[in-house]
């Protein structure tokens, strides 16, 4: 009986943590137009979350493009086609590889510093000085980040992938020797701009937004002590990263559903 | 001098704030403040000094509406605040000013910018009369010079007197102030005493000081209330009344005597149960 209460118990814990995460979301949407009324203070963001994130995407698209470029290559140059070696990577990097990694890097990098800034504003009493003085600290402080993170993740994925593809490139053409005509013209010919990079755009906007949220709600939500943000901080990651692996899992099966 | 009310006191204005019976816990499990009925009269500065824990800060929050009594009510201005009420409360919160006890500045602002905060969120005042105000606002503080800094480059001292800055930047008719003196060395402490003291005259306001540096309150305030654990009213009056005062507990407390009525040590098994030859 004992079990099948603590069972019990944690559902209804769940529950009630799912209810709260919405009736969040719900209070951060309807402050959205006040943000984007000021949006100034979301360039701000856009500088702190994406461009300093430049770094960690750029090296990582490269060297995922590297190392893709020669996988690639050992598997495909046995049923001789090497020579599709550029649409596999491009197609691997703009639906797939380039969202998803970027959205990982994305909470690892960003998600962390947004909840690490919004609990020590909350533990320093930043926050609560903000309400005091009757300012919405969701309208001025959560807002502008939450787009921020929706533009930003698609601006790095985009720059992930197309860095990607220059490393596979150097690969291919420099190293193994493919005809650098032949690597770019099958994917002019074979990559469709909406269904390919159109697709991989949106999953990325999606990842965004929820990374983004995920790191706010827990930054917000967090008790104010020292351990209350490391632990909010490390569960931000592994949320994200689960709700992104899911959510990809989705959007793929309802994208890519036809060859 | 005990209890919650008194008869109406000659040196009693009509109060801005009312707590009227006011029961709050942060959980079930244990209640901060007890029944509270206290008042605090319009251009006033009042002092409520208590030790560690009996719920001075809690009811600051009270009044600012961050958190909602469990019963009773807590009235500003004849309007008796609904924290669920989103209006009211922001409209509330307007009329007033907070310095928190470690100045909740916003560490990545510079001094002027965070004196300048409320003011370009809240006014549509056009920014060189934004940064007239900003150092008056600093000069009154004496920190005028200091506009330019960054946060991190300040004292704590100083750190307090720029959120005081900050908190009159709209110039609140309520002030409340958390803890100001702690933490700050005696010039500072001395100098904060002060500036409480000559902003109430100065711009007529009301102020709320939560603290339990005896000597300081009892320098500046024209009323204290003197509050112990689980937010009982000890006793009140003005300053020249609690020293005065032989009741014991006010007595031990306006002294600063370690034991007394209120017991030094926290409440524990016997000497003999934890040391004698049983001991575990």
């Amino acid at each position: 009986m004992g079990f099948v209460q603590s069972i019990g118990a944690r559902v209804l814990a769940a529950l009630h943590g799912l209810g709260h995460a919405a009736l969040f979301f719900v209070g951060l949407v309807g402050v959205l137009p006040q943000a984007l009324r000021r949006f100034g203070l979301v360039i701000t963001q856009v500088y702190a979350i994406g461009n300093r994130s430049l770094v960690i995407i750029l090296a990582s698209g490269l060297a995922v493009g590297f190392v893709l470029a020669l996988q690639m290559y050992y598997a495909l140059v046995t049923y001789g086609a090497a020579e599709s070696l550029g649409l596999v990577v491009n197609l691997s990097l703009v639906r797939e590889l380039g969202p998803v990694v970027t959205a990982l890097l994305f909470a690892g990098r960003a998600g962390t510093s947004l909840t690490a800034e919004i609990g020590l504003m909350k533990a320093g009493e930043q926050i609560a000085a903000m309400e005091l003085m009757a300012i919405d600290p969701r309208a001025r402080v959560l807002a502008p980040r939450f787009i921020a993170g929706a533009i930003s993740m698609p601006l790095l994925a985009i720059l992930f992938s197309a860095i990607g593809i220059l490393g596979a490139w150097v690969v291919a053409v420099g190293l193994i020797g493919i005809d650098a005509g032949n690597f770019w013209s099958i994917q002019q010919n074979k990559v469709d701009i909406w269904r390919d990079v159109g697709n991989g755009v949106v999953k990325s906007a999606v990842f965004g937004l929820i990374c983004t949220f995920v790191a706010l709600y827990q930054g917000y939500e967090t008790q104010a002590t020292p351990e209350g943000v490391a632990y909010a901080t490390t569960r931000t990651v592994v949320i994200s990263s689960l709700a992104v692996l899911a959510m990809d899992f989705i959007l793929t099966a309802l994208m890519f559903s036809t060859p | 001098m005990a209890g919650a009310f008194r008869p109406p006191h000659p040196l009693r204005p009509d109060p801005l704030i009312e707590i009227d019976h006011v029961t709050f816990g942060y959980d079930s499990s244990r209640t901060i403040l007890n029944d509270v009925s206290l008042r605090f009269g319009r251009g006033q500065v009042t002092a409520v000094l208590g030790g560690s824990g009996c719920g001075k800060t809690t009811l600051l929050r009270l009044i600012g509406g961050v958190h909602a009594a469990n019963s009773g009510r807590v009235v500003f201005d004849g309007e008796v605040i609904d924290t669920r009420d989103r209006a009211q409360l922001y409209r509330i919160r307007r009329r007033l000013g907070m310095l928190f006890q470690f100045g909740a500045l916003f560490t990545d602002l510079s001094v002027f910018d965070n004196v300048a905060f409320p003011l370009r969120e809240m006014t549509d005042l056009p920014e060189p009369l934004v940064r007239d105000i900003v150092l008056m606002k600093l000069n009154a503080v004496g920190l005028r010079g200091a506009a330019n800094l960054k946060i991190a480059e300040v004292s704590g001292g100083m750190a307090r007197r720029i959120a005081l800055a900050r908190a009159i930047a709209l110039d609140p008719e309520l002030i409340m102030y958390d803890e100001p003196f702690a933490g700050l060395d005696l010039i500072s402490m001395g100098v904060a005493a002060k500036l409480i003291r000559t902003l109430n005259d100065v711009t007529g306001a009301t102020s709320l000081v939560i603290s339990h540096d005896v000597p300081e309150c009892m320098a500046i305030a024209d009323w204290v209330v003197l509050m112990a654990t689980g937010g009982r009213i000890v006793a009140q009056g003005t300053p020249a009344e609690l020293m005065a005062s032989t009741d014991p507990e006010v007595r031990q407390f306006v002294r600063g005597e370690p034991d007394g009525p209120v017991k030094f040590h926290y409440p524990a098994r016997s000497m003999a149960d934890d040391f004698g030859p049983g001991a575990p």
